[in-house]
């Protein structure tokens, strides 16, 4: 491709949304039936009768049973795949904290495919064969590894396999290499600039670093733009999904207005975690994801948990692949209370901001007198006063800053440390009393 | 002139208390006074011990949420009007008063009370030659 063009893929990038979806179609219908040679979907379609021809459109989609992560558990570890093992060329797992892993196949032509993909991200943000990309991501079962190596490579730049950690060696590589790109997870590339001040390098003078890909951690506008700030660069989203093969599912374009789905990889659903039922464009729903190109291990109508919602579906860029916003948290965390969604994380973020208060909480909701109510009770810290005015003051301030945030006023209750249940690995934060109306 | 007293953060629940005590009897504190407070929620437990330092130290280290505050032990003799005049005295210097709590030890009354304005609250007793104890008198 020549350097000049935006696009490394023109023709999928630049299709129309009628040529879109028209070739989506095309992959479904082939994808579906080639699901049937998959014991998993076979039996699936045989449960819902459903036939691969009953695929006419595109809408048809909706009439496929969704795939969960359980599933993935529960055939672990070849249950799910549609060629001979034979045929598999790679397998990457990541584990669970309950229960089997999960593991994904790959083909060759998957890794091809699933390198095209990278490829085409990067080249949109602007890297050319010239440039030197450093990938300071996680090698081995983690994605973000081998997937960013390949993709590089794929697309043509000098790809530094550095892996992560070891900031010193890092910052020799930028400099001595001319590193014109990296890939890290936001929290290491905050925890680099970091080393480079202590050892009195300058990003923006004694490197040559322009472009940032970050992702695999949930990050915010502000601590982007910050980021950008201290090294110079443009940071740009990456979001990905070790069982969509990794990184490369979607990538934010130079617009920096949300992320782009590749369409022509992946067909695209938002909906409401509760009804399951698709949500209109703008609002917040659950992900889901299916797969229009996989051979392996090919998965129909995958609900990814991840939480977000469409920005647009045409871009300056000159992609009318879909935009969608940052992912806002975890569709089973969410909770709706009085018609107002709330997430666990929105809580958090106010209860931290409380010196006075420890790290664990807990929110429960209750029915009282027919209302939905919801009691937050947080640990203190430490015993900051013997004087009930003050403590009772402190539950006021909580809970005017809760309400500010999730538009409803909880109650706030402060308990001694140690005295909220912890429990292995993921803490409980929320339980649920609510009558449940018939 | 002010002693240390230990306040505890309790939550209003049977067995809360039970723990604070053990870990104080088996380390051999003795208690001297102890009063509660509490709203719907929760509560403040307030213990004058012999040895608060070391009382602070073992419940601290055992997780519990406890402060060492500052508070005001007066004697008075245990006789009808001597606690109300003395609160009233220390209330007319304008020393305003957290809270208070009594309790007879050695045959005299002693009178317990915390309040942010203690350069007040010392003069006054000063003034009025009222007779505090310290915390060697608890030992
Ligand atoms: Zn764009």
């Amino acid at each position: 491709m020549d350097d000049k063009s935006p696009y490394l893929h023109p023709q999928y990038e630049t299709l129309s949304r009628e040529e879109l979806n028209k070739l989506q179609l095309e992959r479904l219908q082939a994808t579906v039936k080639h699901c049937m040679n998959s014991a998993f979907y076979k039996a699936r379609f045989e449960e819902a009768g459903l036939k691969p021809e009953d695929i006419k459109s595109l809408d048809d989609i909706r009439k496929i049973p969704f795939t969960t992560k359980q599933d993935l558990r529960e055939t672990y570890p070849f249950g799910m795949a549609s060629v001979p093992l034979r045929q598999c060329v790679r397998l990457h797992s990541s584990s669970g904290t309950t229960g089997n892993p999960t593991v994904i196949l790959h083909t060759q032509k998957d890794l091809d495919e699933w390198a095209n993909a990278i490829a085409r991200c990067l080249w949109m943000v602007g890297l050319r064969p010239d440039d030197v990309f450093q990938n300071s991501s996680g090698y081995g079962m983690f994605t973000g590894g081998l997937g960013f190596q390949y993709g590089a490579e794929r697309l043509g730049a000098l790809t530094v396999p550095a892996a992560a950690g070891n900031s010193l060696r890092q910052i020799k590589f930028i400099k001595d290499f001319g590193t014109t790109a990296i890939h890290a997870v936001p929290s290491y590339v905050t925890r680099l600039y970091e080393v480079m001040q202590e050892t009195g390098v300058d990003p923006r003078k004694d490197t040559k670093l322009k472009v940032l890909a970050i992702g695999a951690e949930p990050h915010s506008e502000e601590q982007r733009k910050r980021i950008e700030q201290m090294l110079g660069v443009k940071a740009y989203n990456s979001f990905g999904m070790s069982e969509m093969c990794g990184p490369g599912v979607a990538f934010e374009c130079q617009e920096q207005n949300g992320l782009h789905f590749w369409e022509d990889y992946y067909i695209v659903e938002i909906v409401d975690p509760e009804t399951l039922e698709p949500v209109p464009d703008g609002e917040i729903g659950e992900l889901v994801l299916t797969t229009l190109n996989r051979e392996a291990m090919p998965l129909l109508r995958y609900r990814t948990r991840d939480l977000t919602r469409v920005l647009g579906r045409t871009c300056p860029c000159g992609r009318n692949h879909v935009r969608l916003d940052r992912m806002r948290g975890r569709s089973d965390d969410m909770m709706v209370l009085r018609g107002v969604n709330i997430f666990p994380i929105q809580i958090e973020k106010i209860l931290m901001q409380f010196k006075e208060l420890a790290n664990n909480y807990l929110i429960t909701l209750t029915t009282d007198d027919d209302n939905d109510n919801m009691t937050v009770e947080v640990e203190l810290e430490e015993l900051f006063t013997d004087d009930f005015q003050r403590l009772l003051a402190l539950e006021k301030d909580i809970k005017r800053r809760l309400k500010d945030e999730i538009l409803l006023t909880p109650h706030v209750k402060l308990v001694p440390k140690g005295t909220l249940p912890v429990s292995e690995g993921k803490a409980v934060r929320v339980i649920d009393k609510r009558k449940v109306y018939q | 002139m002010t002693i240390k007293q230990l306040s505890i953060f309790i939550e209003n629940k049977s067995g809360t208390l039970i723990n604070v005590l053990d870990l104080l009897s088996k380390a051999g504190i003795q208690i001297i006074a102890s009063t509660i407070a509490d709203t719907k929620d929760y509560g403040i437990y307030r213990i004058l011990c012999d040895n608060p330092a070391q009382a602070y130290i073992i419940l601290k280290e055992s997780g519990i949420n406890v402060q060492l505050s500052d508070v005001i032990a007066l004697s008075i003799d245990d006789a009808p009007g001597r606690a109300a005049a003395a609160i009233k005295q220390i209330s007319d210097a304008g020393v305003s008063i957290l809270y208070l709590y009594s309790f007879l030890w050695k045959s005299k009354g002693v009178l317990v009370f915390r309040t942010d304005q203690s350069e007040k609250a010392k003069e006054t007793i000063m003034l009025n030659k009222m007779n505090f104890l310290t915390e060697e008198d608890f030992r």
